[in-house]
């Protein structure tokens, strides 16, 4: 089936591709976003039921070779020690990320020149800084102004809460000398938009049923939409197809019955994360691009990123917070910009959680073989029930051709259309930045009192965030879309998530990630408004 | 859907897994009521649950002492099937109204009540108010 043709047709519903159509929505162009899964609504949500922790390892699960849902594409990481980790529906992979939402630093942006290693981005974080603040402001990030690790910047809603857990870590990191502050967290904490404020539902990752979590379902989409954005759901893109003048005319796709669709379009955006993008470009074979769209530099798919995390935790002797309060509501710095004394380049950040849901603590404790079956299992759990602190390090993970996304040669998915396998190892600076954060964060839970202390890393479902596998740049061979998101290749195709970061920083990705849409989405208004847009 | 053999095999294991304590005023896993919970929410773990019963079988046929000798041997093995029967016992069991009283929890969704956290002390944060920016500057 054919349909109308479309101005702008966005590939991909999530963090980036919602910035991208509320943005362009003031151009009054006609935009259509494709998006393979389906809206979630609030009552579908985990928290809503007795079941809650169970569905975190079934219909909710995040690893989607697990969760396996009829939107799912299956994914072979079986050989990296690293599992990629998403979500397909409106909002993305928002409906399960833990709203942890720092920025970039400015030295993310300058590698090579700091540091000497990777390549440095050809924009920098002076150029994005109005667009953080419009994206804190559409998205609703709760946080405090002041911290000493960033530049000064004012989030729009107070803090979460301290409670407990927060208050062990203040004392300990306080007895250290460490920096420590309240998380810019994307959930809203007073009424916001229309959205009623968090109530500490607990676990925030597998959905939020109070709608309090800013996924982009519940932000930018619903005025994208009221401005005129259409989002058809259920729309598995297979390929992008391009004219014989080399440009594209847009997208087909099979519907939830699984009949095949031609979407035309004047320009293509493509949004799909750091595996789905790649992938969708390999997948658009032609005579004109055989080894797959916007792709004659050879790096689609290449420089693969993760961050790899480091897991550590410890149990104190008083009942504390809990699985109740978001996940995640502080951060450390300490050991974030390069200090070349400690045997490696970059750094990480510390995310200090509170803990995790009565049975998925008991889950974690009897697979690491801490807690005992038969009678001696009730005093141990009780023993650390409501007890636990963690620590996340987030690892800066540098590009390396060797880590990429390739289509796997037997594997597909529901509508045959090829799956993404991943290759992946881990760097020698990078293994060395994760031992240094688990030495540091078992002094941090040692400081605390902590006993019991077990961690992983890295740790194996923790795929999150995806990036590096259509780099920016300006030399078309050394990249694959330009300082604006246009590929260099095809002069009507974008790209716009997490697939274009140079360098990965050590941080939660997201809000970086739809500063950058809006950046690039303002380069096409601007060209859009001179006529050059596709000069 | 379990044979009976295998039926009564997950009991057996489930029972010596988390076994009923006077002490904490809690049932164990092998209760009718948690037992019928945990059979009805195999789900996607099915097959895994009974390639795990292949090697615990027989466990319901040897004496209650015995028991958890063998399932902690089979523990010890362990493998996928390992993680995926203890998570079907945990999942419901910690689930229970009377095993979540006897932990001090309301036996609820947190959804819509949720929870209550306290704002805590703020003035912890004090010294780092006073630390210079640290940041890493970038040369223009």
């Amino acid at each position: 089936m054919k349909h109308d043709k479309v101005d702008v047709l966005i590939v991909g519903s999530g963090a980036s591709g919602a910035a991208m159509a509320w943005s362009l929505a003031e151009t009054k162009m006609r935009i259509l976003c494709l998006e393979q899964g389906d809206w979630v609504k609030p009552t579908d949500y985990p928290t809503n039921g007795r079941d809650w922790e169970a569905r975190l390892f079934g219909d909710f699960a995040i690893n989607p070779n697990r969760r396996a849902r009829e939107t799912d594409y299956p994914i072979n990481n079986d050989t990296s020690p690293i599992q990629v980790v998403n979500f397909n529906g409106v909002g993305g992979s928002t409906i399960m990320y833990t709203a942890h939402y720092p920025r970039l630093h400015p030295s993310d942006f300058r590698v090579k020149t700091l540091d000497g290693v990777a390549d440095d981005w050809p924009v920098d974080y002076d150029t994005l800084e109005p667009f953080f603040a419009e994206n804190d402001r559409m998205t609703g990030v709760a946080g405090l102004a002041g911290d000493p690790a960033y530049p000064f910047h004012q989030p729009p809603m107070p803090p979460l809460p301290l409670g407990k857990t927060g208050k062990c870590f203040g004392q300990a990191m306080n007895k250290l000398g460490w920096h420590w502050w309240p998380s810019d967290s994307a959930i809203a904490t007073t009424e916001y938009d229309g959205r009623a404020p968090c109530i500490n539902l607990g676990h925030c990752t597998p959905g939020c049923a109070q709608g309090a979590k800013s996924s982009a379902d519940v932000t930018y989409w619903p005025h994208a939409i009221r401005a005129g954005v259409e989002l058809r759901t259920r729309a598995r893109v297979r390929e992008i197809t391009v004219g014989p003048d080399g440009l594209a005319t847009g997208a087909i796709y099979y519907d939830a019955d699984g009949k095949e669709h031609f979407q035309p379009a004047e320009m293509v955006i493509v949004a799909c994360n750091g595996i789905g993008t790649p992938r969708l470009l390999l997948n658009s074979v032609s005579g004109r691009f055989p080894n797959g769209i916007a792709n004659s530099s050879g790096l689609v798919g290449k420089n693969l990123m993760f961050h790899p995390f480091a897991h550590t935790y410890g149990y104190v002797d008083e009942p504390i917070d809990g699985n109740q309060g978001a996940q995640l509501s502080l951060w450390s710095q300490e050991f974030y910009e390069t200090d070349k004394a400690r045997g490696f380049v970059r750094g990480y950040t510390l995310q200090l959680h509170r803990g995790a849901g009565m049975i998925v603590d008991a889950i974690a404790n009897t697979a690491r073989g801490f807690l005992p079956w038969g009678e001696a299992h009730h005093d141990v759990y009780r023993s650390i029930f409501n007890r636990k602190l963690g620590l996340s390090a987030i690892c800066e993970d540098l590009p390396e051709e060797h880590n990429r996304v390739t289509l796997d040669p037997v594997l597909k998915d529901s509508n045959g259309i090829p799956a993404p396998r991943i290759e992946y190892t881990m760097g020698e600076n990078t293994k060395k930045m994760m031992a240094h954060g688990v030495a540091r964060s078992k002094d941090i839970l040692e400081a605390a009192g902590a006993k019991n202390i077990g961690g992983e890393a890295p740790m194996l479902n923790a795929g999150w965030h995806l990036m590096g596998t259509t780099r920016m740049g300006t030399d078309p061979e050394r990249s694959v879309v330009n300082e604006w998101g246009r590929t260099h290749d095809v002069k009507n195709l974008f790209v716009i998530d997490g697939s274009i970061w140079v360098t990965s920083g050590g941080v939660n990705p997201t809000s970086t990630i739809q500063a950058l849409a809006l950046y690039i989405a303002d380069a096409i208004k601007q060209r859009l408004a001179a006529a050059t847009l596709f000069d | 859907m379990l044979s009976s053999q295998e039926t009564n095999d997950l009991r057996a294991f489930a029972g010596a897994m988390i076994p009923a304590s006077a002490r904490h005023g809690v049932p164990g896993a092998d209760d009718d009521k948690i037992f019928a919970d945990i059979l009805s929410s195999l789900d996607r773990d099915l097959n895994d649950v009974r390639a795990a019963l292949k090697r615990l079988a027989g466990i319901a046929d040897i004496a209650a002492d015995g028991r958890l000798k063998k399932a902690n041997a089979f523990r010890a093995e362990g493998g996928p099937s390992v993680v995926a029967i203890a998570r079907a016992v945990l999942q419901c069991y910690y689930r229970d109204d009377r095993v979540m009283r006897a932990l001090g929890q309301e036996p609820r969704s947190p959804f819509p009540k949720g929870h209550v956290i306290e704002q805590g002390d703020w003035s912890l944060l004090d010294p780092v108010k006073k630390r210079a920016p640290f940041w890493r500057k970038v040369p223009q």
